[in-house]
C-alpha cells in the first residue's frame, strides 16, 4: 500500500485469510466460514454492480500482497500473457466450478448414505492428505463435515497456486486469473452493458 | 506526456492499480477496468509494477486534456 493512504480495518483482512486456515486445521467446521468470501463478491456484483470485494477486502489478494511485496517473497516479474487471456481466465473458471460441483457432489453422496465421511483433505485434486485430527465428530450430520472438508481442499489448493504465482510473477498474478474475480468482472460487464442501453431508451 | 494507459481488454479490475496510486488517479469503472483520470495522473509507474495482468502502461500520450 502507498503513502499517505488512510488505512481502514478492511486492509487487515489478510490476516482472516491465515485465521481461517488455522482454524480449518483444528475443526474442519470452520471451513464453511470460506463461503463469506464466496458469497460475499457475488453479492457486491450482483447487487452493487461493482467489485468491491476483490479491490478492498479480499483477504487473499491482501495476503499475497503483504507475502510478495511487503516480506519480498515475489520475483515481480510479468506473468505470462497467456496466464491472464480471456480463454484461460473462462476455462479456469469452468474448471474451478466443475470442481466444486464434484465436490458438492461427494457431500451429496455423503447425505444420501451412499457414501462416507473421509477425513481427508485433496491438494491439486490429486494428492490425499490424511487429516482426521480436524474432526471427531459433532451434532451436525457428517455430511456437514464432508463438505467442510471438501471446501477446506479447494480453499488451500487455490491458496498454494496463488502462492505459486505470486513467487514466480507478481504479487497477486492469482487476482488475473481467480475463478471468483472472472465471474464478478463478468457479472459487472453484463450489468454495466444493461445500464447503458437503458440510459439509450431514456 | 508520459501517463499510464489501461488496456481495458485486458484488464481484470482487481483494483491492485487503485490501491498502488498515490493520486488517486485510478478508479475501478463499474467493476468492469480500471479508469485513469490523466488530469491526475503523473506516469510513476507504481500501478504499471503492481498490476498482475499487465494491463496498465505508462506511455506517452501527447497532450490530451482529458
Amino acid at each position: 500500500m502507498s503513502v499517505n493512504k488512510k488505512k481502514h480495518w478492511y486492509d487487515y483482512l489478510w490476516i482472516w485469510s491465515i485465521v481461517y486456515f488455522a482454524l480449518g486445521f483444528f475443526n474442519i467446521l470452520f471451513a464453511w466460514l470460506g463461503m463469506i468470501d464466496f458469497i460475499l463478491p457475488l453479492i457486491f456484483a450482483t447487487v452493487g454492480g461493482n467489485k468491491w470485494f476483490c479491490n478492498h477486502m479480499c483477504g487473499r489478494g491482501q495476503l499475497f500482497w503483504v507475502l510478495g511485496r511487503n516480506l519480498k517473497c515475489s520475483r515481480r516479474k510479468p506473468a505470462p500473457k497467456w496466464l491472464s487471456s480471456k480463454g484461460f481466465r473462462y476455462g479456469f473458471l469452468i474448471f474451478f466450478l466443475t470442481m466444486f460441483g464434484t465436490m458438492v457432489f461427494q457431500t451429496y453422496l455423503v447425505f444420501s448414505g451412499a457414501g462416507t465421511l473421509r477425513k481427508a483433505i485433496k491438494l491439486f485434486w490429486t494428492f490425499r492428505v490424511p487429516w482426521q485430527w480436524a474432526y471427531n465428530g459433532s451434532v451436525f450430520p457428517d455430511w456437514v463435515a464432508q463438505f467442510g472438508f471438501g471446501f477446506y481442499s479447494l480453499m488451500l489448493t487455490s491458496t498454494l497456486i496463488g502462492l505459486i504465482v505470486m513467487v514466480l510473477y507478481k504479487e497477486r498474478t492469482w487476482c488475473s486469473f481467480c475463478p471468483m474475480g472472472t465471474m464478478t468482472q463478468g457479472i459487472c460487464k453484463i450489468k454495466a452493458k444493461k445500464g447503458m442501453k437503458e440510459n439509450d431508451i431514456k | 506526456m508520459k501517463k499510464a494507459v489501461n488496456d481495458i481488454d485486458r484488464c481484470v479490475a482487481c483494483g491492485v492499480c487503485a490501491r498502488q496510486c498515490p493520486r488517486e488517479a485510478i478508479s475501478i469503472y463499474k467493476g468492469c477496468y480500471a479508469k485513469v483520470d490523466f488530469s491526475k495522473c503523473v506516469g510513476c509507474g507504481l500501478c504499471e509494477k503492481a498490476c498482475p495482468a499487465g494491463s496498465i502502461n505508462v506511455s506517452e500520450v501527447g497532450n490530451v486534456s482529458k
